[in-house]
């Protein structure tokens, strides 16, 4: 919302400074979001007076000017018809900027003729539409003195930042009255004298659905003559960047930012029959004043004839009665609508404008009346006529909030201490009725209708104090609440963000969407996640994963050089809409080889480096990795003999890892192999035990013993099998089991292979005797083979 | 000279000239093995006469004695030598470099989150998450959002395909939400933070689609908006590791606050650099108020009993503001010179 400061001393009489009342609003609320003042743009132009003016020796329609200006006398090549010896006009200097043109100006030769500087029209000032040639000053203009202040052009202009809560300030005067409660002058907006009618309004105005427009006010003037509006009223609008039309379009608009009063002018000869507010019917519709043509529908409020759809109520009017240059008999209509529908109308229709904005914001039904006078006032100003009586349709009476408030309540809330007196001054000073008592009754005005509870009241009380009056308080301690403890799952985040970053993946943050075509190769999204508003198409579902995310994020760094690329990420998987079919996944991608190192011992990525970081992060993450399974199979979106997942069972899957299917990245168009995991930190179980306290070191004196066996068992059989088995075979004697070597070919039967594996002995009471050794690994020998067939490698 | 005597001379001279330990084990043998030239000599005391012994005896014993002692000083020197050549070998440049383990990196706004926690952590706030996938009564009317009002409009809001019955669920537009769900399951006081990811049907220069929030809430019976300054204001200190931080308040607009404010911080740029603190600008961080009655109500809480504050501010903005990142839209690329270079190294 947008004014100038000679407009807001229309309604407030001060002495403040600019920078004092944009303190000021900014103080109460009202954010100023920027103050131009055009005096300063065009601080470089000053009075000139033109000495002499000779036709140019080389064009006829130009002519060589001496004028005499701040700088001395000054050479200017001039193409104005009007340009002559002996006026004042607007010099701009070599090196002034010309907004209009948009131009710096720099010296230069006209047709061999050099000009130091310009000689401005108003159009290039933008200080009018006027370009019949250059300004022509006052007489009594001073060289040298700036032409802003001359051409009236030095009303700064202050754009502020209207909340939903404040339709009221959608006028000036709202703001003026803010300002003036705050203690910036005082308020003189003035109430308009109610002009008498000449006559009964003749156009018959019907309201058929109450709820949509409670109130319809209307007054015929007949015999006006439209035209330009007045000067004051052109440059009122042109200053908050409004064109004029034509005074009645004009005085329509000015109303709306002055009184925040939306108002509609219809061409009465246009009109058929009754006017009537309706709602729409299907099948119905109307071009607007904007040039488009609206299709209506039965949760619009229309305006109509008998004839036609005049006009969407409350959110735009309709070309066909609009008013012209040749209407002469005008019918003002100043009414009230529904927000809701208006909002709502609004948006289908996709139409914003002046009156939707407050319509929907809510309008002061108290200015439905004297907002119809103060139309014809401006009207009978400025296009002539006779006015009718005032009609209304509906009524404006609206009975008014009334609040119970406890003075004490400012305190309560903000802990600023006021006066009761202070209190009493600013709330009356925003228009509020007050009687004091223990409990005071305030009454709320009508255009005011953000204001309903008591705490609203504080507010009104408090931003006028100024909430630099905030006192500054420390939370007390709190007694009732045990210690803080970390969220488990936050817990687990950080633990594997740590674990991640030591093993040299970088965090990423991709975006929760992702394309759906995208995530159809990692199992789809579920229905209920499809956007109906995206961004963009590729970002049109929730990601089931961030793998594609994160995986498109690889193929863009490697794109730019990038040799090897691990990222991973912690974020949600969405598999419902429901508030638990958000997963907390920690997701990671491995591509390329590290930097070749004298030293040799990078390694490609591939599943196990997926399986051993999956591994580290759980460890880091508590859970029982001792206890972990790895399964077979997972996602189609890995590779169909690489992947596989980890978990407590085949139920409590904790994470999924492996390559990603060389299909999916073609699909994608990112390079491979690349390994990939998931990890599930919301499955992790947290420790059955709430204790700290670590069970006792059990370290045996005795020196471990390690033997070594080398199997020879079917390809099929998964090594894990093997594993289990040995372990199983002694649980008291065997600490470790380790497999150190996988080997097949030469010396091994064809779809065989051999497993070698040292186990760990850790005596507990006595040394070990060599029959001792024996029974394990008789024992060892006869649980392998038992498990998995495997026999000892001759 | 006699036998003895030069047969010492002899041993000794064998002694020196020996190179290497082998060598020098070879002539201890010689000398003083089994069948050694000094064992033999050994031998023959046997037979000797009592006089003969006691003269020679002795004689004896101190040259065994003594070629011991030579053989164990020439071994001493052949080790000292030979470990002096083993070093020698096995030295190594050592300017060849070394290659480090791979480091990761932390994404600057992760580590945003864990400083405001730590920092609400001292002060007695826990941690409370929500989910991203909203309905509209916790994003909006629970909020004191009634449908339909403007005030919706100013969030862009992203929506799901509608439901058979027309409901449609949204992505969350603030971490507000959380709010109401702490307040429906907990009972007051409360004091939490939540931190999480918000979406806005936005993209420009300065809007990304999602960003991230942390809200703060306090619910307990004289809670007032003094305490809401008070808190910001140790936050702020505690978060730009600064002394003094100079705030305002300006009063704002928010349908779940009332009153409502934005706060200020001050400060000044030093060229590209920005100082949060005591400079002489202003510059909008985050938006707060006392929590409406009508939310207070939604949840279940009596706005006579129990009152309070709550806050919300933008994650990405703090991490661009205190470590000098320029451009938002960055968060988001995943671009690993970016994240090496923003990121922080586990523990740092």
């Amino acid at each position: 919302m947008k004014f100038s400061l000679s407009w807001l001393k229309d309604h407030l009489r001060t002495d403040a400074s600019l920078a004092e009342i944009t303190d000021a609003m900014v103080r109460v609320g009202l954010e100023v979001e920027e103050v131009t003042d055009p005096a300063a743009a065009l601080s470089p132009v000053t009075v000139g007076y033109v000495r002499s003016a000779e036709k140019h020796p080389d064009a006829d329609k130009l002519q060589v000017c001496t004028v005499e200006t701040r700088d001395g006398d000054q050479q200017i090549v001039c193409g104005a018809p009007n340009a002559r010896e002996g006026i004042k006009v607007a010099y701009a200097p070599v090196g002034a900027y010309v907004p209009g043109i948009d131009t710096t100006l720099t010296k230069a030769k006209i047709r061999g003729v050099e000009s130091f500087g310009m000689l401005c029209s108003a159009k290039e000032l933008e200080v009018g539409e006027g370009h019949d040639g250059i300004l022509e000053l006052p007489e009594t203009a001073e060289v040298g003195a700036p032409v802003a202040g001359i051409l009236g052009a030095d009303d700064p202009v202050i754009d502020f930042e209207v909340t939903p809560n404040r339709p009221d300030t959608n006028g000036v005067d709202g703001v003026a009255c803010d300002l003036a409660a705050a203690g910036i002058g005082d308020l003189v907006t003035q109430a308009p004298e109610p002009v008498e009618g000449a006559f009964a309004q003749p156009v018959p105005v019907e309201i058929d659905d109450e709820e949509a427009c409670p109130a319809f006010a209307s007054r015929l003037i007949r015999g006006v003559r439209n035209g330009p509006s007045p000067q004051w009223l052109q440059a009122r609008l042109r200053a908050i960047g409004l064109r004029p039309i034509n005074a009645l379009v004009d005085v329509t608009n000015f109303l709306s930012y002055d009184r925040a009063r939306p108002l509609h002018a219809y061409d009465a000869d246009k009109l058929t029959g009754t006017v009537r507010a309706r709602l729409g019917a299907e099948g119905e519709s109307f071009e607007a004043l904007d040039g488009k043509t609206y299709e209506v529908d039965g949760t619009m409020c229309v305006i109509a004839d008998d004839a036609r759809v005049l006009g969407l109520g409350g959110v735009m009017g309709g070309e066909y009665s609009g008013c012209t240059e040749e209407t002469t008999e005008v019918l003002i209509e100043s009414a009230l609508f529904d927000p809701l529908r208006t909002a709502r109308t609004g948006r289908k229709t996709n139409i914003t404008s002046d009156a939707r904005y407050r319509f929907e914001r809510g309008v002061d039904p108290a200015s439905t009346l004297p907002g119809l006078e103060l139309a014809t006032r401006l009207i009978l100003e400025a296009c002539g006529g006779e006015p009718s009586e005032i009609a209304l349709a509906g009524s404006v009476e609206k009975a008014p909030t009334v609040i119970a408030f406890p003075p004490s309540e400012v305190a309560r809330l903000t802990g600023i201490e006021v006066a009761e007196d202070g209190m009493d001054r600013i709330l009356t000073a925003l228009g509020f009725g007050v009687e004091r008592g223990e409990t005071w009754s305030v009454t709320v005005p009508t255009s005011r209708p953000d204001v309903t509870i008591k705490a609203d009241l504080v507010e009104e009380i408090a931003r006028i104090v100024g909430l630099d009056q905030l006192p500054t308080a420390t939370l007390p301690p709190l007694e009732a609440v045990p210690t803080r403890k970390v969220a488990p799952l936050i817990a687990r985040q950080r633990a594997v963000r740590t674990a991640l970053t030591g093993q040299g993946y970088l965090e990423a943050v991709t975006w929760a969407f992702t394309d759906e075509e995208a995530a159809k190769l990692f199992g789809g999204t579920d229905p209920g996640l499809k956007l109906s508003n995206p961004i963009s198409s590729d970002l049109g579902v929730m990601r089931p994963t961030a793998l594609p995310n994160l995986l498109l994020a690889l193929a863009r760094n490697r794109a730019r050089g990038a040799e090897d690329v691990r990222l991973f990420e912690i974020g949600g998987a969405y598999e419902s809409d429901a508030p638990d079919g958000q997963r907390s996944v920690a997701f990671g991608v491995a591509y390329g080889t590290a930097p070749r190192d004298w030293r040799g011992g990078q390694d490609t990525p591939d599943v196990f480096t997926a399986k051993r970081d999956v591994l580290l992060a759980l460890e880091a993450a508590g859970a029982p990795t001792a206890n972990l399974m790895t399964l077979t199979g997972g996602p189609d979106h890995y590779h169909p003999g690489r992947k596989g997942s980890l978990g407590l069972g085949p139920k409590k899957i904790l994470a999924r890892f492996g390559e990603i299917h060389p299909g999916v990245l073609k699909a994608m168009d990112v390079p491979g192999p690349v390994a990939a995991f998931e990890i599930f930190l919301d499955a992790i179980p947290s420790p059955k035990s709430k204790s700290r306290t670590k069970p006792a070191l059990d370290a045996s004196e005795l020196m471990p013993l390690r033997r070594d066996f080398a199997f020879v068992l079917d390809d099929d059989v998964q090594a894990e099998a093997l594993l289990k088995a040995i372990r199983g075979a002694d649980k008291a004697l065997i600490r470790d089991v380790r497999l150190f070597d996988l080997y097949s070919g030469e010396g091994v039967p064809e779809g065989q292979k051999s497993l070698a594996v040292e186990v760990v002995l850790q005596p507990k009471e006595r040394t070990l005797t060599d029959k001792d050794i024996e029974g394990v690994s008789d024992r060892i020998l006869t649980q392998a083979k038992k498990a998995t067939g495997a026999v000892l490698r001759a | 000279m006699d036998d003895l005597s030069r047969l010492e001379d002899d041993i000794t001279a064998r002694i020196d000239a020996a190179a290497d330990i082998r060598a020098l084990e070879e002539v201890r043998v010689s000398a003083l093995g089994k069948k050694g030239l000094v064992s033999e000599r050994m031998k023959t005391l046997g037979r000797m006469t009592p006089e003969e012994r006691k003269e020679a005896g002795p004689r004896l014993n101190s040259l065994k004695q003594r070629v011991g002692e030579k053989i164990g000083a020439r071994k001493a020197v052949l080790e000292t030598e030979a470990l002096a050549r083993q070093l020698e070998e096995e030295a190594v440049d050592v300017t060849l470099p070394v290659a480090l383990p791979p480091r990761g990196r932390i994404h600057p706004v992760t580590r945003v989150f864990e400083e405001v926690e730590a920092i609400f952590a001292a002060m007695g706030f826990e941690v409370r998450e929500g989910p991203d996938v909203e309905d509209d009564f916790h994003n909006f009317t629970a909020l004191n959002f009634p449908e339909g009002h403007p005030a919706r409009e100013m969030h862009d809001t992203f929506f799901f395909e509608p439901k058979d019955d027309g409901s449609r669920m949204l992505l969350r537009t603030h971490t507000s939400p959380v709010q109401v769900r702490t307040m429906l399951k907990e009972k007051p006081p409360i004091r939490i933070i939540a931190p999480g990811r918000t979406f806005r049907c936005d993209s420009d220069q300065t809007h990304t689609p999602m960003f991230h929030q942390v809200e703060g809430l306090v619910i307990d019976k004289n809670t007032n908006m003094g305490h809401l300054k008070g808190t910001l204001e140790a936050f702020l200190k505690a978060f730009f590791e600064v002394d003094e931080v100079k705030t305002r308040f300006r009063p704002h607009f928010f349908p779940f606050t009332e009153p409502s404010a934005e706060m200020d911080v001050g400060y000044a740029r030093d060229g590209e650099r920005i100082e949060i603190g005591t400079g002489g600008d202003w510059m909008e961080i985050l938006g707060c108020g006392m929590v409406h009655p009508n939310v207070l109500t939604a949840c279940g809480l009596d706005p006579e009993e129990y009152q309070g504050f709550a806050f919300g501010v933008g994650v990405d903005r703090l991490a661009m503001l205190k470590y000098g990142i320029p451009d938002l839209r960055d968060f988001f690329a995943a671009d690993t010179r970016w994240i090496e270079h923003y990121g922080f190294k586990p523990g740092e």
